[in-house]
């Protein structure tokens, strides 16, 4: 069975095999090292001319990528950790997003900027965040959130083969280990997956019920590696409580969709929403805003499960307090069905 | 220098002096109408115009090669005209119109045209500039690009990290660094510390610096200086030393009203070419120009505004 590293590794080889355009930059992703997560390894042996080692620049880099978007190659950066995407903030949402746009349509920014958020790693303050909320609801980029099922590497390789617009995509650390499950393997839940109305989003959402299940009094939506817990805590409910839940899986944060979660809630009247980055103005807040504008009264109970608002910190037993787990996902889903 | 420039002018047509002329002209009489019609409301936002530095722009990318790549930042309109950008869509961009360069979606500081990119975030298209640079080099073609950058751009980050990535790449880029000695309203020695050439030496890019608003002396010296990058497929950096007779903006200059009338008798690109044409080639040229201008401006007023 293949980690989600893997399939996303074996994406890298193959853009990298299938379109010259395609350029890889990262701090530190030169074989044998081949990146800090390894995502990028075996890349500088099999394409050396196309892996660049750079500088600890940040937002050079991103630069630089923007750059050679703009004529003709497809760039895929790679940043060390997540957090540092604030350093590249201003690349971004003053740069790479606006050119097509303030250009009036006449170019297009194809640049993928892979990176690696979470915690759950004991890596402290500064190298466990998921900032990604920070850049939801920019105009002009995609952002993208794989998470352990079906094919992560897909959803990467289209992105940087196909996708003509700057792609943030967010790959939880935890992710890297876990297996891919692919929709006919799964024993335990029925997959479906729900194509967005919107022709030029290609990234999918996932209904996941259990299979044989009476039909479901709760929605969770959630993306990224909270989906992993989420299972666990929907299979618990399950066969504790008896609680059946859909869950909703979207790969694509920005632009938002609310679709896919509309179309649950509208037959479960409850909305949970789990995620990973503090809870105060995050992804969860649009959510359930975008459900009660949709729904109104149809919402019955509505609530979230996020990081505390705090720093996250190092040590194990404090990082665990602070980081949503399996078990805050089954108290808040018992206290609202 | 004067004597250096004598020599290069004796060689120089009148049909190219003229032309250097009428280039350097059409920006100041451009820009000068911008900022007189300004306050009666026919421009949305901003604008930073280009009036004293009208030789750098022209010196600079008067020689370029039709697949070069200029990367120009809020100062643009001097660049823009003198890359070849039509005045009528400048004007009407300035306007908001739907015939403007970016359809009214830019304005002033946000123009793409052909190989021509400007954006007004001072330091941010440095990285970008030195990607194009890249990029042109990966896919085998012999374009130069040129980032121009202002002194007070100096103070971002991003522009040393660009400098290093291109220096360690060997990106074909040419910096041109218009030292115009202020930033908005703050001059250079109170937040520029140590030298500017120094900055680009440090990383391995030579660099050359002027102090003239001679356009034949900037021209020969850009043309050399591209040459080189084009040659060696490396950056360099051209320094030009330059004075901004207008106000930062729109009637924000602090400085006092004696010293921009010296820089406007010493340091004059247009008048310095003058002493070099016949007289009665100048009339002429400024009838046309005027004549252009005042076309450019009522077309574009006329154009419709976007949906
Ligand atoms: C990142 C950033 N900070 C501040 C500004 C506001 N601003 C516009 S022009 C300017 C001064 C620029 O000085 P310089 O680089 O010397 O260029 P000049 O205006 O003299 O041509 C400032 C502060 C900006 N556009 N971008
Ligand atoms: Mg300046």
């Amino acid at each position: 069975m293949q980690t989600v590293l893997e399939s996303l590794n074996q994406a890298l080889h193959t853009a990298l095999a299938s379109d010259e355009r395609v350029y890889v930059l990262g701090e530190d992703i030169l074989d044998p090292y081949g990146g800090a997560f390894k995502v990028t390894r075996g890349l500088s042996t099999a394409f050396p001319d196309r892996t660049m080692t750079t500088p600890i620049s940040e937002a050079g880099i991103f630069g630089v990528a923007t750059g050679m978007a703009l004529r003709g190659l497809r760039p895929v950066v790679e940043i060390m950790f997540g957090d540092f995407i604030t350093l590249i903030a201003d690349q971004v949402i003053n740069h790479a997003a606006k050119f097509r746009y303030m250009y009036n349509e006449q170019l297009s920014v194809p640049v993928v900027m892979r990176v690696p958020m979470g915690g759950r790693r004991g890596y402290g303050p500064t190298h466990s965040q998921t900032l990604e909320k920070i850049f939801l609801g920019i105009p002009g980029i995609r952002i993208l959130a794989p998470c352990s099922l079906k094919d992560p590497g897909k959803l990467l390789l289209h992105a940087i083969l196909h996708d003509d617009d700057p792609v943030l995509f967010i790959e939880n650390k935890i992710l890297y280990s876990r297996p891919v499950l692919s929709h006919e393997e799964d024993n335990d839940f029925k997959i479906t997956t729900s194509d967005s109305q919107n022709q030029s989003d290609y990234a999918p959402a996932f209904h996941l019920s259990i299979r044989e299940a009476p039909s479901p009094s709760l929605t969770i939506a959630t993306y990224g590696y909270m989906v992993d817990l989420c299972r666990q805590a929907v299979l618990q409910l399950a066969y504790e409580d008896e609680i059946f839940i859909d869950l909703v899986v979207l790969t694509q944060l920005s632009p938002f969709n609310i679709e896919p979660i509309i179309n649950s809630v509208h037959r479960t009247h409850h909305l949970l929403v789990v995620e990973e980055g503090t809870c105060t103005l995050g992804w969860g807040a649009e959510v359930l805003a975008r459900s009660v504008e949709n729904l109104g009264k149809e919402i019955y109970k509505a609530a979230r499960v996020a990081s505390l608002d705090v720093a996250i910190p190092a040590s194990g037993p404090l990082e665990s307090a602070v980081l949503p787990d399996i078990d805050d996902i089954i108290q808040a889903a018992k206290k609202m069905v | 220098m004067s004597n250096n420039s004598k020599s290069d002018s004796d060689q120089i047509s009148k049909v190219e002096l003229a032309d250097l002329y009428r280039s350097m002209l059409r920006i100041r009489r451009f820009e000068e109408t911008v900022l007189g019609e300004f306050s009666r409301g026919y421009f949305f936002g901003t604008t930073h115009t280009y009036i004293g530095q009208e030789a750098n722009a022209v010196g600079v990318l008067r020689n370029i090669a039709p697949e070069d790549i200029v990367v120009s930042n809020h100062r643009s309109h001097g660049h823009f005209l003198a890359y070849g950008g039509d005045m009528r869509a400048l004007f009407a961009e300035l306007m908001g119109k739907s015939t403007g360069v970016c359809g009214g979606r830019g304005g002033s500081q946000h123009l793409y045209w052909k190989n021509f990119y400007s954006n007004g975030v001072l330091g941010g298209t440095s990285p970008i500039g030195t990607g194009i640079a890249l990029a042109e080099k990966f896919n085998q073609r012999d374009t130069v690009t040129i980032t121009f950058l202002g002194d007070g751009a100096l103070g971002e980050g991003v522009v040393y990290e660009s400098l290093n990535m291109a220096s360690l790449w060997s990106a074909p880029v040419l910096f041109v660094l218009e030292n115009n000695h202020i930033a908005q309203t703050t001059p250079a020695e109170l937040n520029l510390a140590g030298s500017i050439v120094n900055r680009f030496n440090a990383f391995g890019i030579d660099s050359e610096a002027l102090d003239t608003s001679d356009v034949l002396v900037i021209q020969s010296s850009a043309v050399r200086a591209i040459s080189e990058v084009r040659k060696k497929s490396s950056p360099q950096a051209l320094i030009l030393n330059t004075y901004r007779f207008g106000p930062h903006s729109k009637g924000d200059d602090t400085r006092q009203e004696k010293e921009i009338l010296e820089l406007r008798k010493t340091r004059d690109p247009i008048s310095i070419l003058a002493e070099r044409l016949d007289p009665d080639q100048i009339n002429p040229i400024e009838e046309e120009v005027d004549d252009e201008v005042k076309q450019a401006f009522q077309k574009a007023e006329s154009d419709p505004i976007p949906n």
